[in-house]
């Protein structure tokens, strides 16, 4: 692992990989937050009420309860904006993949392609337990276990940030 | 790479840090460039779809608050499943029914039949009479009346049981009476109830008989009370804003439209249960089977007519008061159609081969040649397939549901025509994309949205949109009943008033008519009369 990371921080094009992915999904969260922001209307409620597997009698309590609905659309719209920003722009990059990989991780289990569980929602791709958000929350641990923003990102400038 | 990032004070590193550290800074910028741009696009494409086309105003007021001003003495003429549900409304449920709504709604977070009930806003009346030819029926009524477990808590009196309607409505205690028995006697019991005063609620389909809609319409009118049909789509929001889009010419010049049925099961086809308790005891019989032209002696034969009404002409009108009934009302609702000039139906009874003689394959074709329009409705008791309903204009078509039934609750969708006239520079230019909808509506949400999805437009389909989101679902039954009652204290008419009532009676007798003769149905307006 050492030597992995050693290799990556001389290797400018492993290095300069990482930071357009790290910025690719910084973009995808940003946006996917902001959409929600500016849409007065719209809820996770619909998502949540058509979650299977695990989560669903978590998320159908969500939905019964206007109270924790009005908390996961806040968390949610405010969460993935944040993450966005961060990944972005590198500040506090670190701590923003983790969050970034909740988010992610949970929507797959609130809602994974598994055999047998079939979903109203329209889908926008053929997926066999393995999907989008799975693979993008693999690409936040990478981001994560890798952090390039303390080169290129605003978190250059911060004292403590790990410089490596 | 380590060693160029080591701290300096050199200068040339200094800008070096200040460039890496905002390298991707302009990234943010394209960012929000791009964000800026995809709104304002967003907005202009909405601008140009909504505010040409919809002319936007705030949704339906559909409760007024009148309830506290003058206390009502109800009674109920048959309480049925029906009728139980329109109490409900009213604001009185049997302790059974409570019992388990309640548990229904410990078991299931999201079942929210409880709430709705106990949130209802109590209508200041009290239930004082129940009428009913079957004793077990009359004491869940009674039952109902003495609850405590309502909106507005304990009821200020309990009912009393009439064994015949006459009774009841000779109690000058009763200000109105709800009629939810079987289609034959609604004519009967209505104008008895207005001669005497009563304001009436009363269940669709109106009448059995194009006469007896005559007869009950003049009687209100007559005697001035206060009349409701019970068609609750006219307090659903949906058709408000249906009504909207069509009178603002959305759609274009509209020459068809599609109303459908489509059920699938034997609840569905009237076959319900004959209730064990149901004998020659504790059922009316000879008093059920008064008005009907066949009379059917006590026994199988009669229990099975007694509880399955609706599966012979002698009581009701098959599809037709049932189901067509709810849905050409709806369409009378957007459209102001009126009664048709002619009718015509066919279908057969090739399911349920069980003794009935209602077709439960059935379609009527009701002409309007003054309105340049067709109305056609199609109904299958054997295939579930969502057709919905479709109103069909040059230019658009609006599609409302997925399944006809009681007060469609679900939202609608406005699909532009490839070959539209008013809409050609529009879909030349792409602003318009007719395989997507240019409005939706979903239920629940004050959402107009022109910027649609497919995921938009399923959920519009499905109309399960945000719902919960604002915090109180309402029976549109408990709507309908509030109007009617509202109506009585302020003298207003109710929003399916006689008049509204009585183009769905006539249209729903001309194609019973018409496919008990065999031939067309045309009304003759001046004479008022059918040909």
């Amino acid at each position: 692992m050492a030597s992995l990371h050693s290799s990556i921080k001389d290797n400018e094009l492993q290095f300069y990989g990482l930071v357009v992915l790290r910025v690719l999904i910084g973009w995808h969260f940003l946006y996917e937050g902001i959409s929600k922001l500016i849409n007065p209307y719209w809820s996770s409620a619909a998502y949540l009420l058509d979650s299977k597997w695990i989560f669903s009698g978590l998320a159908k309590a969500i939905v019964a309860n206007p109270t924790l609905l009005s908390i996961s659309d806040y968390v949610n719209m405010w969460g993935l904006t944040l993450v966005g920003v961060s990944l972005l722009l590198g500040l506090l990059s670190r701590y923003g993949s983790l969050v970034g990989m909740t988010f992610v991780c949970l929507y797959y289990l609130f809602a994974p392609p598994l055999l047998g569980l079939e979903y109203g929602r329209p889908g926008e791709g053929s997926y066999l337990i393995v999907n989008k958000n799975l693979i993008e929350a693999c690409a936040l641990w990478v981001l994560y276990c890798f952090p390039t923003s303390h080169i290129i990102g605003l978190d250059r400038f911060l004292p403590g940030i790990e410089k490596n | 790479m380590s060693k160029k990032e080591k701290p300096s004070k050199n200068t040339n590193l200094e800008r070096r840090d200040l460039i890496k550290g905002l390298a991707t800074v302009p990234v943010a910028g394209v960012f929000l460039a791009n964000l800026w741009r995809k709104m304002k696009r967003d907005a202009e494409k909405k601008a140009n779809l909504l505010s040409n086309l919809v002319q936007e105003k705030s949704a339906p007021n559909v409760v007024k608050s009148l309830s506290n001003s003058r206390h009502l003495n109800i009674g109920i003429i048959g309480y049925g499943g029906r009728g139980g549900h329109l109490v409900r409304g009213a604001g009185f449920a049997t302790k059974g029914w409570t019992d388990t709504a309640y548990k229904n709604s410990q078991k299931n977070k999201l079942d929210k039949q409880f709430a709705t009930f106990m949130s209802q806003e109590d209508l200041n009346c009290s239930l004082v009479g129940v009428c009913d030819l079957f004793d077990n029926r009359a004491e869940l009524g009674l039952n109902a009346s003495l609850n405590d477990v309502r909106p507005g808590g304990k009821p200020k009196t309990g009912a009393t049981r009439y064994r015949h309607y006459t009774d009841l409505l000779a109690n000058d205690a009763i200000d109105a009476v709800i009629i939810a028995t079987p289609d034959h006697w609604h004519s009967r019991i209505s104008v008895a109830a207005a001669k005497a005063g009563k304001h009436v609620y009363c269940e669709k389909g109106m009448t059995r008989t194009f006469d007896e809609a005559v007869e009950m319409y003049d009687a209100v009118k007559e005697n001035g009370i206060t009349f409701q049909l019970g068609h609750q789509n006219r307090q659903v929001e949906a058709n408000e804003k249906a009504k909207q889009i069509y009178q603002q010419g959305l759609l274009g010049p509209v020459n068809l439209v599609e109303i459908a049925t489509n059920r699938n099961s034997s609840w569905g086809a009237w076959v319900w249960d004959i209730h064990p308790d149901g004998n020659k005891n504790t059922i009316d019989w000879d008093t059920f089977q008064e008005p009907s032209p066949n009379k059917v002696p006590f026994g199988e034969e009669a229990l099975k007519r007694f509880f399955r009404w609706r599966c012979w002409f002698d009581y009701g009108t098959g599809l037709s008061g049932d189901l067509m009934s709810h849905d050409f009302d709806a369409v009378n609702q957007i459209m102001d159609l009126g009664i048709p000039k002619y009718a015509s139906s066919s279908g057969g009874i090739y399911f349920y081969k069980d003794g009935r003689d209602v077709p439960d394959v059935w379609h009527a074709t009701l002409e309007y040649p003054d309105k340049d329009l067709t109305l056609l409705y199609s109904a299958s008791l054997s295939s579930s397939n969502p057709r919905g309903n479709r109103i069909m204009g040059h230019d658009a078509t609006m599609q409302m549901g997925g399944q006809s039934g009681g007060g469609s609750i679900h939202g609608f969708i406005v699909t532009a025509d490839e070959l539209s006239t008013q809409y050609k520079d529009r879909l030349e230019n792409g602003i318009i994309n007719p395989s997507y909808p240019i409005y939706t509506y979903s239920p629940g949400s004050k959402q107009v949205d022109g910027v649609t999805s497919a995921t938009s437009r399923y959920f519009a389909q499905k109309g399960l949109l945000y719902t919960y989101r604002e915090g109180k679902r309402v029976d549109p039954t408990h709507l309908h009943v509030k109007d009617w009652l509202d109506s009585i204290r302020d003298g207003s008419q109710p929003r399916c008033n006689m008049d509204v009532a009585f183009h769905e009676a006539v249209a729903c007798a001309m194609a019973t008519e018409s496919y008990l003769k065999g031939r067309r149905i045309e009304w003759d307006p001046k004479k008022r009369r059918l040909v």
